[in-house]
């Protein structure tokens, strides 16, 4: 959210009295009522959190449900294109897509560090408001508890999500079929990049957000248009790489990617060059892995650009018939190598 | 990107390569010395299009590779004291010292920061003027020019809680110790190209005339690598040894003057031991006595402390080009990056990592194959 | 030795007794760069940028030599092959 979209709204629990939250807002007694009333109930809004009651109960439309969590520590906590707030439902609500799921439900438990700012956590809740109506979910329970100043960074958030499977499609690495063709939903590396951009020393000057977005609405066309997607994967940390070696290894089929039609915008591209990093490994929070039949391609690619959806969409490679289960990239002159994931996070080389 | 993408061409690749072809009648062996070549040169896939006769090998060019393992460990004992916030480029984080590396270190409390300048270490030490600020100065020619301005300013502004760990180290006397050991097989060298920005390319006269070897001074680029290596060709086909300058967009004979000026009012040449390689005379650059106290390991106490190597690693022989990483036994099993024995699987720029990454598949059937290039 | 990546000089930011400095673009992104080596670059010349500092200009000149080079050895390889 921008500061703009702030302005006219203020924070419910007065700042003059409140201004930073206190152990005690984790205690259990009124504050910590107070604090989930005023921030989390008022701001989430839904009869099931409104019920007040210890867990959220709910009949589900489908006898094939999926379940994820997931747990946020994004440093610095807004940053361009986004917040942990809104990482941490589309993060949650992405993963169920990838299992071919319609979201439905979120958990969302917090850990408050003591001295935190109590307007910024109210800008977190609206942002996590906003970034679940967006994908059509709701969070129905949570969880608060507040550490001591020193035993956490600001502020951690945990996710869980519930959604239903309406298909009878099974979507996983082990459906790769050789043929299939791989699709990336468009450019990569910029969440790293727009991360990095603002650590302390290694910054610059960009204009590059976060791609954090929710993905489920996108999956959904693509089933409700009867295309027989084989396996989907966000690509979050480790990047593009990470979640390819993964599914090939699991699939046990080589998977074929040319660097020339991996989409990657200017300034992502500047900013790795300058730090030595590689694209492919950088983190995403809003693009996927498609594996289609071969046949589907076409079909799949022209849901995605439809309507200006994501116009970057691009096909980047092919699933062989060798059951060697690599990855293997043509590079740009045309020579081809192994690509394989990265022990531990990139860093910034002069080498 | 402008001066970056027309060198990663396709096109012009292949044509480099069919002229590489066309010349190549022997066998050559030739050495690139610098770790961001040998990364252009594995990711890309040069080696693979490049005709079998070339064997490339690739030399101690990375400085985080090179850096001795008891200045690895000062720099440990440095980091690990209270009140220092110790700054590092972030290539030597992982590098490991006799017990540990630097992460290590950052998990056990110490505060350790990446910085992407030397001299974004300055405002460090300005914000913290209670705390000590110490910087690994590692790095070749090519880094010398930003550690010696980070010192000279630090003079200016008479700070007095920052210093540097100096591990500045030379290349042109690494060639020289390769091409005079005993068993050397180098026939001509990519001479690296950042490198000769800064201090020009006239060193290199006296080892041609020397050794008799070509030196092509090379970009870092597909299209930089693919000419240089059919300069340094042409150079062995015709029976030259010459100094030539692949990279004329960025090297200039004389190099930069004004970074050199600079190098030369705070550093001044001293012996170096290298991991791998031993002592290395007149290899490497220290403080003057001007700027002694600038020094940290002076100001730490540390100068005492001395290391053994890893007597599995082999990095050594692989920095010289007389084993490539398949040759040593311990490769992608008791050493892989997760878990490396020597500085040469830590730097992604290091031929083991490079060859652990790009290569892993094929190393299996190179070792059966007999250690040939190429299946 | 080793990442040095070719950007173009922006703007000048400082240029006082102790530092020069300016924003390099690279791709669109703009970094703050010592320009204190290459006292002859400008606003609008390309340099090479190593750590924070700019170690070289481009010689826009000598770029496409790369390319008349490949030229010139096809030449030499098409005469050769017609002898």
């Amino acid at each position: 959210m921008s500061d703009n979209e702030y302005s006219g709204l203020s924070c419910p629990i007065p700042i003059s009295e409140y201004p930073h939250v206190l152990l005690a807002h984790g205690g259990g007694g009124k504050l910590m009522h107070q604090l989930i009333e005023k921030i989390f109930t008022a701001t989430f809004a839904n009869p099931m959190l409104e019920t007040a009651h210890d867990g959220a109960v709910f009949k589900a439309d489908s006898d094939r449900l999926a379940f994820t969590t997931d747990s946020y520590v994004v440093d610095p906590l807004f940053f361009p294109g986004g917040d942990i707030g809104k990482l941490a439902v589309d993060g949650t609500v992405n993963d169920l897509a990838m299992c071919g799921a319609r979201p439905l439900y979120l958990s969302c438990g917090f850990i408050i560090e003591e001295g935190f700012s109590m307007d910024s956590l109210w800008k977190i809740a609206l942002s996590m408001k906003q970034a679940a109506d967006e994908a059509k979910v709701s969070i129905v329970t949570g969880d608060t508890k507040v550490v001591d100043k020193g035993r956490g960074h600001g502020l951690f958030i945990n996710t869980a999500g519930i959604g239903s499977i309406g298909h009878d499609l099974t979507i996983a690495p082990s459906m790769v079929q050789p043929g299939d063709a791989v699709i990336v939903n468009g450019d990569i590396g910029r969440h790293g990049m727009a991360i990095m951009a603002h650590r302390e020393s290694l910054s610059f000057e960009t204009t590059i957000e976060s791609d954090c977005a929710p993905l489920a609405d996108t999956v959904m066309r693509l089933l409700d248009e009867d295309i027989e997607i084989h396996c989907l994967r966000d690509l979050t940390r480790g990047g593009l790489a990470a979640s390819l070696v993964e599914i090939a290894s699991v699939s046990g089929y080589r998977i074929a990617v040319e660097e020339s039609k991996i989409p990657v915008v200017d300034q992502v591209r500047g900013a790795c060059e300058i730090l030595g990093f590689d694209p492919t490994y950088v983190a995403n929070e809003g693009r996927m892995v498609i594996f289609v039949p071969k046949k589907e391609a076409e079909k799949a690619l022209a849901v995605l650009r439809d309507q200006g959806l994501w116009p970057e969409a691009a096909i980047i490679g092919r699933v062989g018939d060798e059951r060697t289960g690599i990855v293997t990239m043509k590079s740009l002159i045309g020579a081809e190598r192994i690509v394989d994931m990265l022990s531990g996070e990139q860093l910034p080389r002069i080498c | 990107m402008r001066y970056v993408d027309e060198f990663r061409d396709h096109e012009a690749a292949v044509r480099y390569v069919r002229q590489i072809n066309r010349i190549t009648t022997r066998e050559w062996t030739i050495m690139e010395v610098c770790g961001g070549q040998t990364h252009a040169i594995l990711k890309s896939g040069i080696d693979q299009l490049i005709p079998g006769k070339i064997n490339l090998l690739h030399g101690p060019g990375c400085p985080v590779c090179v850096t001795a393992v008891e200045l690895i460990d000062r720099a440990i004992a440095i980091a690990s004291k209270e009140n220092v916030i110790f700054c590092s480029f972030g290539d030597m984080l992982r590098v490991p010292g006799s017990s540990k590396d630097l992460i290590s270190v950052r998990a056990e409390g110490g505060d350790i920061r990446t910085v992407y300048a030397p001299t974004d270490t300055i405002r460090i030490a300005y914000e913290n003027p209670d705390r000590e600020v110490v910087f690994f100065g590692i790095g070749f020619e090519t880094t010398a020019p930003a550690n010696a301005t980070l010192v000279y300013q630090a003079r200016q502004m008479n700070l007095k809680n920052l210093s540097i760990l100096m591990a500045q180290v030379l290349i042109p006397p690494a060639m020289e110790a390769i091409l005079s050991a005993p068993g050397n097989n180098v026939m001509g060298f990519l001479a690296a190209g950042h490198v000769c920005s800064v201090v020009g390319y006239d060193d290199y006269e006296h080892i041609v005339s020397k050794y008799n070897v070509p030196i092509v001074v090379t970009g870092f680029e597909p299209l930089d690598i693919l000419q240089g290596i059919y300069m340094t060709i042409a150079q062995l086909e015709e029976g030259r040894a010459e100094v030539e300058n692949q990279y004329r967009r960025a090297v200039r004979r004389e190099g930069n003057i004004t970074a050199q000026k600079i190098m030369g009012e705070v550093f001044n040449v001293v012996d170096r031991r290298w991991r791998g390689l031993g002592l290395i005379e007149k290899s490497g650059l220290a403080l003057i006595h001007k700027y002694a106290e600038f020094d940290a390991e002076i100001r730490f106490g540390v100068e005492q402390l001395t290391a053994e190597e890893s007597t599995e690693c082999i990095s050594g022989l692989i920095l010289q080009g007389k084993k490539k990483p398949y040759d040593c036994p311990v490769f992608g099993s008791l050493c892989t990056p997760e878990y490396p024995l020597g500085a040469t699987m830590v730097s992604s720029e290091g031929a083991c990592a490079a060859y652990y990454r790009y290569r892993k598949e094929g190393t299996e059937s190179i070792k059966q194959s007999g250690g040939k290039e190429r299946p | 030795m080793c990442l040095a990546v070719p950007g173009k000089i922006e703007s000048i930011e400082s240029d006082d007794a102790l530092s020069r400095t300016g924003k390099v673009s690279f791709g669109g992104i703009l970094k703050e760069v010592n320009l204190t080596l290459v006292p002859e670059a400008s606003v609008g010349n390309y340099v090479l940028v190593h750590a924070g500092f700019a170690i070289s200009t481009v010689n826009e000149e000598e770029a496409s030599q790369t390319f008349e080079y490949l030229h010139q050895i096809e030449e030499l390889g098409q005469s050769g092959e017609s002898d």
